[in-house]
């Protein structure tokens, strides 16, 4: 039959179900006459006869109903009467309704979320064309940083890359006019659009062709999102000159509005080429091949026929002919090839998102657990109204096929509940931005995906939680149960029901274990020693490229800066220091140091690799950073003295052997020139909150002047106040100059971001565990109480005490619990191992942890069996008894 | 009843083919064909019988039409479309080769093997 043509009887069957079912019955009532006039003709009365006839007849209304279905079509009629039937059915008992739906939008709700996330951070890929040949290089350790000459040799050495661009950020001020902001922007490499293969949305991108060397190329491409709003959707844009940090550029182009940058969590607002970096306050120079600070990712399609594989060996001997041959630059590191939009933070990432699906998996298992149980229930509460159904003919399949119709009618119903809630969840993490200022965002955003993942989820959490009574269906007598009334069997027997329970409870325990020891990491890490106290200090972000200051003019500019500061009633210390300050923006750099004897000042030679920091008098007492040994930097430490260093305690240790020792010895910088040791100072944490007993080397900012330095300002006066007086003084100084205003501590948030968002993710995925356990428990202890009111009351009538009651109602609910949290206890302990890799000092050896998690347990325990007892305790046998 | 065989499986819906290619009847009528022709030796309930025509009505094999019956009820009379009096004889040639084959596979004896 054609498809229409089967459609439109399926649609004239429908509206005609009930003048089919009316022939029918008309049709079986004539063969039920025609049987009785032939009975009748034999000798029986017209009463006897028709009696006779039906019972000849056999189960009529199973008749009818087969006799539809052999009909055919009615697969839509039978499912609209299933439907109605199991809505009557549901709104009957709208608690048990509403705990499953709630339940399953929750869970489901979770799951699509985290998918979110998932999608938009790993299984999308960048929007780009051909993204699938689209691979970065990753050099060494760290997230992706290299220099630009060796990103030169990589272009143009490598076999295995059509061509090679790269990019890097550019923090600066940009003003088309009179209106100064600061701005994030990518700086990238001519060939980086073509390489992309895009085409911008007006106007014109730059090429390989427009760059002639160093600052040659005065253009700007603008990112959509930010030509909107910054630029109101001008086109006459195109043409026109800003200043960015002071130079002019002119606007050539906007990208695209799908295309934001080749990062996925971070979205410049506009592009320049890369071989203007260095008059962008660029923290060293382009031509300099021994820093890893010019170029943050390279990124290129693969030829045709190049494997990933391939593709690595080839980089990889680019690196070591980099390192054979500029062995004072280049150290011997490994290339990796990973996924665009990621760089080298795929792999935690992966890690992380993996590990949250894994737990929100869980969840959806734990609800499906509970759900089951209520199911089986529910189900075993109507065991009468089936068994009489079973009984008057109607079929076993129509049975489960009803209750599966329930299942997935809770099911649809909790899934578009969840992923309604899901969705908006996510749109609202799409365009939140962490930290204000910067473009940091998570790529998450609701597309079909997520309403395919939720409708699979649904399908399938319906049919798991529909086929636990199934069993309870097919194996029901109706003989028996009719006879027996309510068939409650109260055996020590161990049902589907108690394993749904123990397993449902030990899945909540364990995500109620992760999250507490993900809690309990992210504590840790807030309060370990940083080696320098955030609290009580402000920093003020200052690049003087933005204010166009000739190099000569930055330590008079800087200096009269902390000076203006220092006169802020209430400041107790000012110290500056270039760049940024430990554990801000997750930017730091190392750099080789030799020893003294050292005279061949390769890579391999060198003794060690301290971070670096730039730092003025005054800085350590600023930060409480404690001096161990020798002095701070004087204001006499300028360029025309001797050179001198101060170390922290893991350097000295490595170098020098003790702490004692170091001062006053001499190490080499990596252009051979000796700096004196002049003091040792604490450790501390300097790129991330989960290093530890990093070397750090101190130099005086005055000996190596930069344009781009934060200082910090300690005091025990109120934020906000100090913060304005704090613009004021720096108005004072330079009335055009931005300035970052910031407490430290709010600078660490950036840093303890990626372990806060695991321990919310954990704790928000652990509390939906502790609401399912309560829910589970709640259900369970309930029904068994319900189902044994008539026993209690027997008990009570012949003199029960209150406490063997309980334990005669509550009892298997409490053993049940307790079996389960210590399952989940013991799993738990084990998952947090893994937890370790994601969250900085989580530990399940924790006796807090350990502690927390029983007494959450039996907390849970407690409120979710607290009304069945109460209900347990109020039974009054006399009135019990004589209702049933 | 005893003397009664159960009905093979599908058998019943050739059966209805054979009594309705004998002329158009009812539901009740095929019932009495079948048990007159089949000398009452096999046992079918009689609701079983509306889903079997049900189901040949949906694959075109029969096609009904009400009408009056000889005692003067209104009734549901079946016969067969062209395509029901193809099966019939498809189904009935099939019939005959099993029929033959089993009867034979089943007189065989010790020494004929």
């Amino acid at each position: 039959m054609k498809l229409p043509a089967y459609f439109s009887t399926l649609v004239a069957r429908y509206f005609r179900r009930s003048e089919i079912a009316d022939e029918m019955a008309d049709e079986l009532h004539s063969h039920i006459e025609l049987r009785a006039d032939d009975l009748e003709r034999s000798g029986l009365d017209r009463a006897m006869a028709e009696r006779r006839a039906r019972v000849e007849f056999g189960a009529r209304e199973r008749y009818a109903e087969e006799s539809l279905e052999a009909l055919g079509g009615n697969f839509f009629d039978t499912l609209i009467r299933d439907i109605r039937l199991a809505w009557r059915v549901l709104s009957k008992s709208p608690g048990f309704l509403i705990a499953a739906v709630f339940t399953l939008a929750l869970a489901i709700g979770a799951n699509a979320v985290v998918f979110g996330i998932m999608d938009g951070l790993i299984l999308r890929p960048l929007n780009v064309p051909d993204s699938k040949s689209l691979w970065g290089t990753v050099y060494g350790e760290d997230a992706g940083f290299q220099s630009y000459p060796n990103y030169l040799d990589l272009r143009d050495r490598n076999h295995s890359f059509e061509d090679l661009a790269a990019f890097n950020f550019v923090f600066a001020g940009l003003n088309t006019g009179n209106d100064p902001s600061v701005a994030t922007g990518f700086a990238v490499t001519g060939n980086y659009f073509d390489v992309l293969r895009i085409q911008p949305f007006l106007g014109r991108f730059f090429h390989s062709r427009d760059e002639h060397g160093p600052n040659s190329a005065p253009f700007v491409v603008l990112a959509h999102a930010y030509w909107h709003t910054r630029f109101h959707d001008d086109a006459a844009v195109i043409g026109r000159v800003v200043a960015i940090d002071k130079h002019p550029f002119t606007i050539i182009g906007v990208a695209q509005r799908e295309f934001r940058g080749t990062l996925k969590f971070l979205s410049p607002d506009f592009f320049v080429p890369i071989v203007d970096q260095d008059e962008l306050g660029a923290a060293s120079s382009l031509t300099d091949r021994g820093t890893t600070h010019t170029v943050f990712e390279t990124l290129g399609h693969l030829k045709p026929g190049v494997t990933p594989a391939q593709a690595t060996d080839d980089v990889n001997t680019v690196g070591a002919y980099l390192a054979a041959t500029y062995p004072k630059e280049a150290s011997r590191r490994t290339y990796r090839l990973a996924r665009c939009g990621l760089s080298a933070f795929g792999a935690p990432a992966n890690a992380f998102v993996t590990a949250l699906m894994v737990l929100a998996g869980l969840i959806l298992l734990a609800a499906c657990a509970n759900l089951g149980g209520l199911f089986a229930a529910h189900a075993a509460d109507r065991s009468r109204e089936m068994a009489l159904r079973l009984a008057l003919g109607s079929s076993r399949k129509r049975i489960l096929r009803q209750l599966l119709t329930e299942a997935m009618l809770i099911a649809l119903s909790g899934g578009a509940l969840g992923v309604m809630g899901s969705v908006a969840l996510l749109r609202k993490l799409g365009t939140w931005q962490p930290f204000p200022g910067t473009p940091v965002h998570i790529p998450a955003e609701a597309n079909v995906s997520i309403y395919l993942v939720a409708l699979l989820l649904a399908v399938l959490s319906g049919l798991l939680f529909g086929i636990v009574p199934v069993r309870q269906v097919l194996r029901a007598n109706p003989y028996e149960i009719v006879k027996a009334r309510s068939s409650a069997r109260l055996g020590r027997r161990i049902t589907v029901r108690d394993v749904l329970l123990v397993a449902q409870i030990a899945i909540c325990a364990v995500l109620v274990t992760s999250s507490m020891v993900a809690l309990r990491g992210l504590e840790r890490s807030l309060h370990s020693d940083f080696g320098f106290e955030p609290r009580n200090t402000m920093l003020l972000g200052a690049n003087l490229n933005v204010g166009g200051y000739r190099s000569d003019a930055v330590l008079p500019t800087q200096k009269r800066l902390i000076d203006a500061l220092e006169s802020i009633p209430g400041v107790e210390q000012v110290g500056l220091v270039n760049n940024y300050p430990p554990l801000v923006y997750g930017s730091a750099s190392r750099e080789s140091v030799f020893k003294d004897e050292t005279r061949n000042f390769t890579q391999s030679n060198a003794a060690i690799n301290p971070f670096r920091y730039d730092v003025s008098p005054g800085y350590f007492g600023a930060a409480a950073t404690s001096l161990l040994a020798g002095r701070d930097f004087s204001w006499s430490d300028t360029a025309s003295a001797s050179p001198v260093a101060i170390a922290n305690r893991a350097f000295a240790q490595n170098i020098f052997g003790s702490l004692a020792n170091a001062v006053g010895r001499f190490a080499r910088m990596k252009d051979g020139h000796r700096v004196q040791i002049v003091g040792v100072v604490a450790d501390g944490k300097y790129l991330a909150v989960n290093e530890d007993g990093q070397p750090a080397l101190f130099l005086p900012s005055l000996q190596s002047p930069m344009a781009s330095a934060y200082i910090v300002v300690r005091s025990q006066r109120d934020p906000q106040e100090l913060g304005t007086a704090m613009r004021n003084k720096l108005r004072e100084v330079d009335p055009g100059l931005p300035g970052d205003i910031q407490t430290w501590n709010s600078l660490l948030q950036v840093v303890l971001f990626p372990s806060r968002m695991a321990t919310a993710s954990l704790g928000v995925l652990g509390l939906m565990g502790a609401i399912l356990s309560i829910t589970g428990i709640f259900g369970m202890a309930a029904y068994s109480v319900s189902k044994r009111m008539r026993e209690l009351g027997i008990r009570m009538a012949l003199g029960a005490k209150r406490t063997e009651v309980l334990k005669a109602a509550l009892g298997r609910a409490v053993r049940l619990l307790t079996v389960g949290s210590a399952a989940g206890l013991i799993l738990g302990i084990m998952a947090s191992r893994v937890l370790a890799y994601i969250v900085y000092q989580a530990t399940s050896r924790d006796p807090i942890v350990l502690a927390g998690v029983v007494l959450a347990m039996s907390l849970l325990g407690l409120l979710a069996t607290w009304i069945p007892a109460q209900r347990a305790l109020s039974v009054n046998p006399v009135i019990l008894l004589r209702e049933e | 009843m005893s003397d009664q065989a159960q009905l093979l499986p599908g058998t019943l819906d050739l059966l209805i083919l054979k009594a309705v290619s004998l002329g158009p009847l009812h539901g009740y009528g095929v019932l009495l064909r079948i048990a007159q022709i089949t000398g009452q030796a096999l046992l079918i309930e009689q609701g079983a019988l509306y889903p079997a025509l049900f189901r040949l009505v949906r694959q075109g094999l029969l096609q009904a039409e009400w009408g009056t019956s000889e005692n003067n009820r209104r009734a549901k009379f079946y016969e067969l479309t062209t395509a029901g009096r193809k099966r019939f004889m498809e189904e009935t040639e099939s019939w005959k080769r099993i029929s033959s084959a089993m009867t034979a596979a089943l007189a065989a004896q010790a020494e004929e093997v």
